[in-house]
C-alpha cells in the first residue's frame, strides 16, 4: 500500500547501524556471561563446593549477579539494539543524536560493569532486581533519562505521521521503568556504598513486589512486545494480524499489569485487600497477554511454510508460545490455592525461566539473527547451525523446566505432609536432598541452552565475516507535513500521533494502580497493626542483619511464616505485619532453598550459639547433607564497628525509635553484647574474638522472632537473658 | 520522616476507588468505540508502516 506522500520532495538520510551493532555485541557478550553465571549457581545446588568457599562466588552473591546480568545486561542490551534499529526505521529518520546514543551505550555498560564488581563484593541492598547500591541507582536514572531524550527526540523529528504500535510499547516502557526505578530506589545512604530502604517491612515488601513484578512487565515484556510488533511482520513480510487488537491489548496490558504485584505476597502479612487486588488483576491479565500472543501467532497464518524455512520465525514462534504459556501460568499461580503450593518452591524458578529462556532469550536470538545479516548486507552464514541452535535451546528449556516443576511440586507437597500422629512427616533437609537429581537435570538443560547460544555466536561471527558492515544505511522518505487538514478524527487517533500525550497518558495509567495500593498501606494505621513488644534491633543485631543482607541470605531463606498448619508446626506462630516495622529493608525472601528463619531465635527453634558458629563454619557438620555454602570468612572477618553511629543515625531518621544521642553510645552496647556471646561460645569450648563478624550474625539470628514472645522490656536489657 | 500512619482514618476513600474505576471504564469504552468505529482500511495502512520503509534495499 502506498503512503499519502506522493508528489512530495523526498529527503535522503542514513540510518545509524553502528549503535545497533554496539548494543548487539553487548547483548551477545552479557548474554553468555549471564548464562554462565546461571549455570554456575545451578551447579552449586548439588555441588556446594563449587562456590570454592570464596565469599564473592557464593550463591547469595552470584544469584543477584545472574538475575541482573540477564535482565539488565542481556535483555536490556537486546532491547536497546532492537529499539535503535526499529525506531529509526519506523520513524523514517536517523536517531535524534549519535552522541546521546553513545553516552547511553557506554553509560549502560559501565553500570553493568559496576554491578559485576559490587554484587560479588556483597554490596547490595537486597531488593530483588533492585540490588544495586545507591550511586549506581543514580547512574541508572541519568542514563535512562538520556535514552529517553534520544528516543523522544527521534520520535519528534520523524517523517512518519503515525506512531506504529511498537513505539507505544517503547514509550510505555520508558516512562514506567523510570517511575518504578525511582520509587523503588528511595533509600537513605549511610555511607558511600551502603543505604537503608526508605520503607520498612510490609511497606517495603509492597513497594518491592510492585517494582519486581513490573520490572518483569515493563523491562521484560512491553519492550519485547514492541520488538515483536516490528520484527515479526518484517521477518514474515506481512503486517500484524490485527492492529485493532494491538491497540486494545496495549492499553489493557499496561493498565492491568501495574496492579498485580501483590500476588508475590499471598498469605504474607500484607493486608488482605491488597492481596485480593493482586489476584483479581492477575487473572484479568490473561486477556491482554493472550491478545498479544494470538496477535503474534496469527500474524503467521497462512505463512507457516516460512516458519519451517526461516530460523528467525522459528525462534519467534517458540518465544511467543512461551510468552503465552507463562502469562497463563502466572495468573493461575496467583490463585491463592495454587500459590500455597507454588510459592517459595522451584516451581517459581521454572516459571520465570519459561519466560526468561523462552520469551526473552529466544526473542533476543531472533532479532540478532534478523538484524546482523541485514546490517552486514549479507545472508545468515548457516541456516542449519541456526536450526541446531533452535533445537538445542528448545530442548534445553524443556530439560531445564520440567525437572524444576517436578521438584517444586514434590518439595512443596513434602513440606505439607503430616504423620497420622500429627507430626511433620519430613525434616526440611530431607525435602531438599530428595530433589537433588532434579537440580542436576536442570543444569543439563541450562548447559544445552548455553551451548546453543555459543553456536549462535559462531554463526553470527561467520555471517559478519562474509558480509561488510553498513555503518550508515541510506534511506529516503518524504518529510512530514504539518497541519494537514483532514476529516474529523477520533481522540485516540490524536493521542496516537502525539508522543508526549502518549507518554503522559501511559504514566497516568500506570501510576494509578501503584498509588491505589500504596497510599492506604502507607497511611492507614490499621493496615500495619503495631505490636508493643517489637523493639528495634540492638546495634550488634543491626550489624549482623547488614551482614545477612550482604551475603544475600534471603535468596535461600525466607522470613515469612504463612498461616498454614505445616508452617506453624515447623517454624512457629505465623508472621504478623507488626513484627517487621523496623526492617529496612524487609527480608521476607521469595524462595526457600533452606528453611524459613523468621523465628530462628524463638523458644521453639532456638539453638545454642555454638550451633550457629559450627553451622556457618561447615553446614554439613550440624546438618549432614546440607547444600548451604560454608561461610568461613565470617569467622575471620573483623566487624567494622566504625559504621555503627552512621547506621543508627540513618535508622533514627527513618523513624526507628532509638533514644536521642544513642549513635554515640551504640558501640558500647554492641561490644557488651558481643562479649557476652563470645563468653557463651567459650563455655562451649569455642574461642573467638568478640569482634568477629560471626558474633554479629549470631546475635541477629538469635533475635529473629523473639519479640512477640517477650514481655515488653527495654531493648538493651534483653540480651542479658541470652 | 517516617511516612506511615499519618491518616488514621481515610474518609471518602471509597469514592476515590469508584472514581478511578469510572475513569478507566470510560477510557476503555472510549477506546473500544474508537477502535471499532475506525475503518479497517486506516488500520491496514498503519500496520504496514514497518513493511514500507525498505526504501533503498541494499540487501535481501
Amino acid at each position: 500500500m502506498q503512503e499519502t506522500n506522493q508528489g512530495m520532495q523526498v529527503e535522503k538520510f542514513y540510518y545509524d547501524n553502528k549503535i545497533v551493532k554496539a548494543f548487539g555485541f553487548a547483548t551477545v557478550i552479557f548474554g553468555i556471561v549471564g548464562m554462565l553465571v546461571g549455570l554456575w549457581v545451578a551447579i552449586q545446588f548439588y555441588y556446594p563446593a563449587s562456590s570454592f568457599n570464596f565469599a564473592p562466588t557464593t550463591f547469595g552473591r552470584l544469584r543477584p549477579l545472574h538475575t541482573n546480568a540477564i535482565i539488565f545486561a542481556f535483555v536490556g542490551n537486546a532491547t536497546f539494539a532492537g529499539v535503535y534499529y526499529s525506531l529509526q526505521r519506523l520513524c523514517k529518520t536517523r536517531m535524534f543524536s549519535d552522541r546521546l546514543g553513545w553516552i547511553h551505550f557506554w553509560g549502560w555498560q559501565l553500570i553493568i560493569l559496576s554491578a559485576a564488581i559490587t554484587l560479588p563484593l556483597g554490596l547490595n541492598n537486597s531488593g530483588e532486581y533492585a540490588e544495586l547500591i545507591w550511586p549506581i541507582d543514580i547512574a541508572i536514572t541519568l542514563v535512562w533519562v538520556i535514552f529517553g531524550i534520544n528516543m523522544f527526540g527521534t520520535i519528534l523529528k520523524r517523517r512518519e505521521k503515525h506512531l506504529y504500535v511498537a513505539i507505544w510499547f517503547y514509550i510505555a516502557t520508558w516512562v514506567t521503568v523510570a517511575m518504578l526505578h525511582i520509587v523503588r530506589s528511595i533509600e537513605l545512604p549511610y555511607s558511600l556504598t551502603g543505604s537503608y530502604s526508605w520503607y520498612a517491612g510490609v511497606q517495603d515488601a509492597l513497594v518491592q513486589w510492585w517494582y519486581g513484578h513490573n520490572a518483569v512487565a515493563f523491562f521484560l515484556t512491553t519492550p519485547v512486545l514492541g520488538l515483536m510488533y516490528y520484527f515479526l511482520p518484517k521477518a514474515a513480510n506481512r503486517p500484524v494480524y490485527s492492529y485493532r487488537l494491538s491497540i486494545i491489548h496495549f492499553w489493557a496490558l499496561i493498565f492491568l499489569y501495574i496492579w498485580a504485584g501483590p500476588h508475590h505476597l499471598l498469605y504474607t502479612s500484607l493486608p488482605d485487600w491488597a492481596q485480593s487486588l493482586g489476584v483479581v488483576f492477575s487473572i484479568m491479565l490473561i486477556a491482554p497477554s493472550w491478545g498479544g500472543m494470538l496477535n503474534g501467532l496469527f500474524t503467521l497464518r497462512g505463512a507457516w511454510d516460512k516458519v519451517r524455512e526461516d530460523p528467525v520465525l522459528k525462534f519467534m514462534v517458540v518465544a511467543i508460545t512461551c510468552y503465552g504459556m507463562s502469562t497463563l501460568e502466572g495468573p493461575l499461580m496467583s490463585l491463592k490455592s495454587v500459590n500455597a503450593v507454588a510459592h517459595f518452591s522451584d516451581w517459581i524458578i521454572a516459571h520465570v525461566h519459561i519466560g526468561g529462556l523462552g520469551w526473552n532469550g529466544f526473542m533476543a536470538f531472533a532479532i540478532l539473527y534478523y538484524m546482523i545479516p541485514k546490517m552486514w548486507g549479507t545472508s545468515l552464514y548457516s541456516k542449519k547451525l541456526a536450526t541446531n541452535h533452535f533445537w538445542l535451546g528448545t530442548i534445553g528449556i524443556i530439560i531445564y523446566a520440567v525437572p524444576l516443576y517436578w521438584a517444586g511440586f514434590e518439595q512443596s507437597i513434602m513440606w505439607k505432609q503430616f504423620t497420622p500422629e500429627g507430626q511433620l512427616k519430613f525434616d526440611f533437609l530431607q525435602t531438599v536432598t530428595n530433589i537433588r537429581p532434579m537440580y542436576i537435570a536442570r543444569s543439563i538443560g541450562g548447559s544445552l541452552y548455553l551451548i546453543g547460544a555459543l553456536v549462535m555466536v559462531y554463526n553470527l561471527y561467520k555471517t559478519m565475516k562474509q558480509g561488510k558492515f553498513i555503518a550508515n544505511e541510506a534511506a529516503e522518505a518524504a518529510p512530514l507535513v504539518k497541519n494537514e487538514t483532514k476529516k474529523k478524527e477520533y481522540w485516540h487517533r490524536i493521542i496516537e500521533r502525539k508522543p508526549v500525550t502518549m507518554l503522559v497518558m501511559s504514566l497516568i495509567v500506570v501510576a494509578i494502580g501503584g498509588l491505589v495500593q500504596m497510599i492506604p498501606t502507607f497511611l492507614v494505621k490499621s493496615n500495619v497493626p503495631t505490636i508493643a513488644s517489637v523493639k528495634p534491633y540492638t546495634p550488634l543485631e543491626l550489624q549482623g542483619r547488614d551482614i545477612y543482607v550482604r551475603e544475600g541470605c534471603h535468596t535461600c531463606h525466607s522470613q515469612m511464616i504463612r498461616p498454614f498448619r505445616d508452617e506453624v508446626a515447623r517454624y512457629g506462630e505465623y508472621s504478623k505485619a507488626g513484627e517487621f516495622v523496623y526492617d529496612h529493608p524487609f527480608q521476607w525472601g521469595s524462595k526457600r532453598t533452606g528453611p524459613d528463619l523468621a523465628r530462628e531465635g524463638s523458644d521453639k527453634n532456638r539453638r545454642p550459639d555454638s550451633w550457629h558458629f559450627n553451622h556457618m563454619y561447615d553446614p554439613t557438620s550440624t546438618s549432614p547433607g546440607s547444600i548451604m555454602p560454608r561461610y568461613i570468612w565470617l569467622l575471620d572477618n573483623k566487624l567494622d564497628i566504625s559504621s555503627t553511629p552512621a547506621k543508627i543515625r540513618a535508622m533514627k531518621t527513618l523513624g526507628v525509635p532509638y533514644p536521642d544521642g544513642y549513635d554515640k553510645l551504640a558501640n558500647v552496647d554492641l561490644m557488651k553484647q558481643a562479649e557476652s556471646i563470645a563468653a557463651n561460645l567459650k563455655k562451649e569450648k569455642i574461642e573467638t574474638a568478640p569482634d568477629a563478624e560471626i558474633i554479629a550474625v549470631i546475635a541477629y539470628l538469635q533475635r529473629l522472632g523473639r519479640d512477640i514472645e517477650n514481655e515488653p522490656k527495654p531493648i538493651l536489657k534483653q540480651e542479658k537473658n541470652n | 520522616m517516617k511516612f506511615i500512619n499519618y491518616i488514621e482514618k481515610v474518609s471518602g476513600v471509597d469514592i476515590l476507588g469508584l472514581l478511578s474505576l469510572l475513569v478507566f471504564f470510560l477510557f476503555f469504552i472510549g477506546m473500544l468505540v474508537w477502535v471499532f468505529k475506525t475503518k479497517k482500511k486506516d488500520f491496514n495502512e498503519v500496520s504496514r508502516i514497518p513493511l514500507d520503509n525498505d526504501n533503498l534495499p541494499t540487501q535481501q
